[in-house]
């Protein structure tokens, strides 16, 4: 018979859990597993909320399994390290982000592209390779095998850092991949949340020239003023949308909500890149026609490897790049995530893990 | 006032040509412009007879000019050449493919990429620079500016060259740019149509795995024995498709009626791409996840320009491609519509002009 989650390992670990596809969370006791050789134990100290973690507590892509403890953006102390681990020490601050373990023998592992293998193990509502469930970052402590474990740069602030470890691979890997780094190029950025606002600020580091593609024409003045684009295109206007058909080399879409594809389509030149990194519930409208005639390509994209991950944690360090957060509390996680439902933060909630969260 | 098409040029031409969206051909008397220093002048010995011929004496993408003479996989020997014309002389065999203009000075001209310049003029239907409409090579007479004709090499048959053309630049241009050209990889062809057919020859020649993706298990023996695919899947099997999941590093999608997306996503890789030369009218649904946990991409491609075709009949004639045919008269060409509709050729009708097309006058 399965052990309970408070029985199954023998490190006791205390988080927020959510229970049914109510998605509330609440209190939760539970366990983690006995720092292995090539492990390393982490003290949480912030955890960043990502519209995942959201999607997930209500179940909306059918496949969470309760109860779960959501939170892949991770950051945190090294409290323990095992015996065989080289990279990190005790004390170190590390970062965590969206999974934890795959097979290391595939082509995709052994290309440094973990997250593309058929059995990566996810931060939270997947199945270690012992069988158990994974529980996220909404938690006191995490056990993490130290290839999975990111240096966190200590010129980075370890809340705002947060996000990075999932927005801010999000957005790198893609530009990074489809070659959406040459200087002078014009990137679009559809939606301004999580995602969105990272993406405007690695692309002004790559020195494109940044346009962001909004339904809310009140985000204007922060996307050009404070986040520093270029500027700003009502995708809801059609003569701004139909003025700026054929400006852009490549489009960042990072809108998780259905929407229709063809006007984004329509903005980018010949041979334009339309790159989705949004988790949209349901398929999206494609048409087929403008794809031949301008030889254009929509592409998908999800997060990094971890050497990746490492390599942007360290891009950012350097171009003074963190995400804009709003600190909260843990017992406040709920009505964070009744706001985050209605894009209501500027642009990520951070959980205050280590100074909030209290048994 | 607009001279009608018979005196609006001062060579005389003959062709069939469309009227109305019923789509019927017949007998149409009309001018081409006399050979200017640019120009090549040719006897148009073969016509193929392109899907997107169908589509256009129909009016079924709704930018029909009637009367409209289709025809853009157009062979045969040179006439004439003007003054300045320095890669043909009279007797060469030469084709003429889907476009005969382009601006010259754009980023994509310069790329040898007429094909996607915003002023790139088609070879029927569309405005050339001198305002009267292009008629296209179900006719007796072409004459193109030479920088969009190309040279059919010798040992190329011309009637089954024709189709190259279109069909042939269709599909080798994808598998260049896509990166789906290299020994060893593995390509999905989907629909064993016109443009299905000589991309299975050509991804072979290049050394490609290839297997031909289709609903009709019927063209199983042909795909395998006589085109050399490797290996063949009925797309509506579910077992066969289940098997065949992330074999494939890309697929070259010919099919231009509405079709499921998802089943061949899956077939890809990761990394793999699919790529749509077939153009359904509406939009498909796009499954997103697959597309993000794979990291796949989906492009368009658009036949290629003159450079790239010159070098894809190159290519044909160094490994003895050609198109599979069915060569037929001119006063055939309204049954061979009615066919194409339903499928029923193997792989493309080519008009044979030469011997077929004969004004009254």
């Amino acid at each position: 018979m399965a052990k309970s989650p408070e029985e199954e390992h023998p490190q006791k670990a205390f988080g927020w859990a959510a229970k049914d596809s109510s998605g509330l969370l609440s209190p939760f006791h539970f366990s983690r597993r006995e720092t292995g050789d090539g492990d390393v134990t982490i003290k949480i100290l912030y955890c960043g909320i990502c519209h995942s973690d959201l999607h997930n507590v209500k179940n909306e892509w059918g496949f969470t399994m309760y109860p779960v403890v959501p939170g892949h953006e991770i950051v945190g102390t090294v409290t323990k390290t095992g015996k065989n681990v080289k990279k990190f020490k005790v004390g170190d601050r590390v970062g965590v982000g969206v999974l934890v373990d795959s097979c290391k023998r595939c082509e995709s592992c052994q290309q440094d592209l973990e997250n593309y293998c058929p059995q990566m193990v996810l931060t939270y509502n997947s199945y270690s390779q012992d069988g158990t469930k994974t529980f996220g970052g909404y938690s006191d402590i995490v056990v993490v095998d130290e290839h999975y474990v990111l240096r966190f740069p200590e010129n980075l602030p370890p809340d705002a850092g947060a996000p990075l470890l999932c927005a801010g691979i999000t957005v790198y890997s893609p530009m990074k991949y489809y070659g959406m780094t040459e200087p002078g190029k014009h990137l679009g950025v559809a939606g301004l949340g999580g995602l969105g606002h990272v993406a405007v600020k690695i692309g002004k580091a790559f020195g494109l020239k940044v346009t962001v593609i909004s339904t809310s024409p009140k985000k204007e003045d922060e996307a050009i003023n404070r986040l520093g684009a270029d500027s700003f295109l009502v995708s809801s206007d059609p003569a701004k949308m139909k003025a700026a058909i054929n400006t852009l080399d490549y489009i960042i879409d990072t809108v998780s909500a259905v929407h229709p594809l063809a006007p984004l389509i329509s903005l980018l030149k010949l041979n334009g890149k339309l790159i989705t990194v949004g988790l949209p519930e349901k398929p999206l409208e494609l048409p087929i026609f403008p794809l031949v005639l301008g030889r254009k390509l929509v592409g998908g994209s999800d997060v990094g490897g971890i050497k990746e991950t490492q390599e942007m944690l360290d891009f950012c360090a350097e171009h003074g790049i963190a995400s804009d957060i709003e600190l909260i509390k843990m017992g406040d996680i709920n009505m964070a995530m009744e706001r985050l439902a209605k894009s209501d933060v500027k642009y990520r909630f951070v959980i205050d893990v280590a100074n909030s969260l209290s048994q | 006032m607009a001279k009608s098409p018979e005196i609006e040029h001062p060579s005389k031409a003959f062709g069939w040509a469309a009227r109305d969206t019923s789509g019927l051909l017949s007998p149409f008397n009309f001018s081409r412009r006399a050979t200017g220093e640019k120009d090549v002048t040719f006897k148009v010995l073969f016509c193929g007879v392109c899907h997107s011929d169908l589509h256009m004496v129909k009016n079924e993408w709704g930018s029909s000019i009637y009367p409209l003479i289709p025809g853009h996989e157009i062979v045969g020997v040179v006439t004439e050449v003007g003054s300045k014309v320095q890669k043909f002389k009279v007797g060469d065999k030469v084709g003429v493919g889907c476009m005969v203009g382009a601006c010259h000075s754009c980023d994509n001209c310069d790329n040898n990429l007429e094909n996607y310049c915003p002023k790139m003029i088609l070879t029927y239907g569309a405005k050339y620079y001198d305002g009267t409409i292009t008629y296209g090579g179900y006719s007796d007479t072409m004459v193109s500016d030479e920088h969009f004709v190309v040279r059919i090499p010798d040992n190329l048959p011309l009637d089954a060259s024709a189709p190259l053309l279109c069909a042939g630049i269709t599909v080798y241009s994808p598998l260049r740019f896509y990166g789906l050209d290299r020994p060893g990889m593995h390509v999905g062809v989907v629909g064993l149509g016109g443009l299905g057919h000589v991309a299975v020859k050509f991804a072979k020649a290049m050394g490609v795995k290839v297997t031909v993706i289709s609903t009709s298990p019927n063209k199983k023996k042909e795909a395998l024995e006589h085109l050399g695919a490797d290996s063949f899947l009925v797309s509506k099997d579910q077992d066969q498709m289940q098997a065949a999941q992330g074999t494939m590093d890309g697929i070259i999608d010919t099919v231009s009626a509405q079709h499921p997306l998802l089943p061949l996503i899956g077939l890809l890789k990761t990394q793999g791409k699919l790529v749509m030369v077939g153009a359904p009218e509406k939009p498909l649904e796009l499954p997103v996840f697959p597309l993000l946990m794979g990291r796949k991409l989906l492009g368009g491609s658009c036949f290629g320009g003159m450079k790239e075709t010159q070098e894809m009949i190159d290519f044909a004639a160094k490994h003895n491609i050609t198109a599979d045919i069915e060569v037929i008269p001119i006063d055939y060409v309204n049954t061979a519509m009615e066919r194409l509709l339903k499928a029923d050729v193997r792989h493309r009708f080519v008009i044979d002009i030469g011997n077929t097309l004969k004004s009254s006058n």
